[in-house]
């Protein structure tokens, strides 16, 4: 797998959201995925961006777009210095949320996603993977 | 011969002040500032006499240090222009190269009158470069803060604009909402749609998402409060505008609105119609008349 375009966005504030959702729509166009996987990933991206900035106290979106053999993916990876997540298979349960939410974030995210992988680490951050193939 | 870069800098915006000011403006007018059409060049000119007028004043009485008292006036001028270049819609360079423009011809005088003595040359350059700088910087900092203000102020105006709450029929709003729901633009839809419900004793609102773009857990959150709020005034909502990408991806989400929902703005109307005891019927007589 190779990774032909790669560029990093910060995560920061409520404007950064809302450009991480054009951008991630824009690339998402760049592959060619039809309408229906491009609301799927940029809906995705926008739940992971928001967990970034209300409980990571904002980070980073790392967006690639890879290839493994002919097909195409894009991949996005959120990452913050934030306090963590100590029980990740709480966070990921459905309707389970820690700041009034609806709880479906996370969850939502993977569902969303042909790929998903999580990994924190109490009190030095979180990292999340997506991935959406054409 | 002294040394002091600011006696020096003193002395040469002093005796050379007329012919730094002719330098200052052809700089001015060749930057490019006058090409955008945002200024007169008559207002350019009195801008530049007055702050220079003031900056004499104030190498006296403040020395280098822009961030005194002595500058204070100085700096209040520069910030008026600022302000009303980010107003104008300048560019940040074409402000910025306001302050630093000036350098050159302060540097020509400081050559004419100091030709003779390097070391006080170098003096007096030395100390413009710090002070005009320090003034550049200053105007940048209040250009920058007054486009944000225009930037939030429009933001603003947008979040209200964008959110009108339309009177259908007797007791029947629609909603039409455009954009991106974040929570500052929601609080103020949702404020609307309230009053707007209490002011027309609506019976049903009908909320369109048609112009949403992406419908994530915090916007049907911020949805589910809307709905749940009319429902206490008395009002039920009707959803619509739910494009087919976007009802899939609710779905994955696992968020269920628990409303009526309808696929165009059409469709909820006639469903709001009928719900308060109307139909809408063709005209016997126009079907006819076709014929
Ligand atoms: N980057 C993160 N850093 C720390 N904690 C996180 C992070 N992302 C998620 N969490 C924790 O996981 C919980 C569940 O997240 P999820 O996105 O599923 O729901 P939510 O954000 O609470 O609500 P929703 O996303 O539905 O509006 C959060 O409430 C929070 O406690
Ligand atoms: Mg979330």
């Amino acid at each position: 797998m190779t990774v032909t375009k790669a560029e990093t966005l910060p995560v920061r504030s409520g404007d950064d959201v809302v450009r991480v959702r054009q951008r991630v729509r824009a690339l998402a166009i760049e592959i060619g995925l039809g309408l229906v996987d491009q609301t799927k990933i940029v809906t995705a991206a926008s739940e992971l961006a928001r967990n970034t900035l209300d409980y990571g106290g904002g980070g980073d979106m790392r967006a690639e777009i890879v290839q493994a053999g002919m097909r195409k993916g894009l991949r996005l990876t959120f990452e913050d210095q934030g306090p963590g997540i100590a029980d990740i298979d709480q966070a990921m349960t459905d309707h389970y949320t820690s700041g009034g939410g609806l709880g479906l974030g996370l969850g939502g995210a993977k569902r969303l996603s042909n790929e998903f992988h999580i990994e924190s680490t109490p009190g030095a951050g979180t990292r999340v993977t997506i991935a959406r193939w054409k | 011969m002294t040394m002091d870069g600011t006696e020096v800098l003193k002395r040469t915006v002093t005796e050379d002040e007329a012919a730094i000011l002719v330098g200052w403006t052809a700089a001015l007018r060749d930057s490019g500032s006058l090409q955008s059409g945002r200024i007169r060049e008559a207002e350019l000119q009195t801008q530049a006499k007055a702050v220079l007028g003031q900056f004499r004043d104030a190498l006296a009485a403040g020395g280098l240090d822009a961030d005194s008292e002595g500058y204070a006036s100085l700096r209040e001028t520069l910030a008026d222009i600022s302000r009303s270049r980010a107003i104008q819609g300048f560019t940040p360079t074409d402000t910025a190269n306001f302050v630093f423009s000036l350098k050159e011809p302060v540097f020509e005088a400081l050559r004419r009158t100091s030709a003779a003595d390097a070391s006080a040359l170098a003096a007096g350059v030395w100390a413009g470069g710090k002070v005009l700088d320090r003034l550049g910087l200053h105007t940048m900092e209040v250009f920058l803060a007054s486009r944000e203000e225009v930037i939030g102020r429009q933001g603003q105006e947008i979040a209200e604009l964008s959110t009108p709450v339309v009177r259908l029929w007797d007791g029947i709003l629609a909603l039409p909402l455009i954009g991106t729901l974040d929570s500052a633009r929601t609080g103020v839809v949702m404020e609307n749609l309230l009053q707007a419900i209490v002011d027309e004793e609506a019976e049903i609102a009908i909320i369109d998402i048609t112009g949403v773009p992406t419908v994530d857990t915090l916007v049907a959150q911020h949805l589910l409060k809307t709905v749940a709020a009319a429902r206490l005034m008395g009002a039920d909502c009707i959803v619509s505008g739910i494009r087919p990408q976007i009802a899939q991806t609710m779905v994955h989400l696992g968020v269920e609105l628990n409303v009526v929902s309808k696929a165009t703005l059409a469709d909820a109307f006639a469903v709001a119609l009928k719900r308060t005891g109307r139909k809408v019927v063709r005209q016997q007589t126009s079907t006819e008349e076709r014929r």
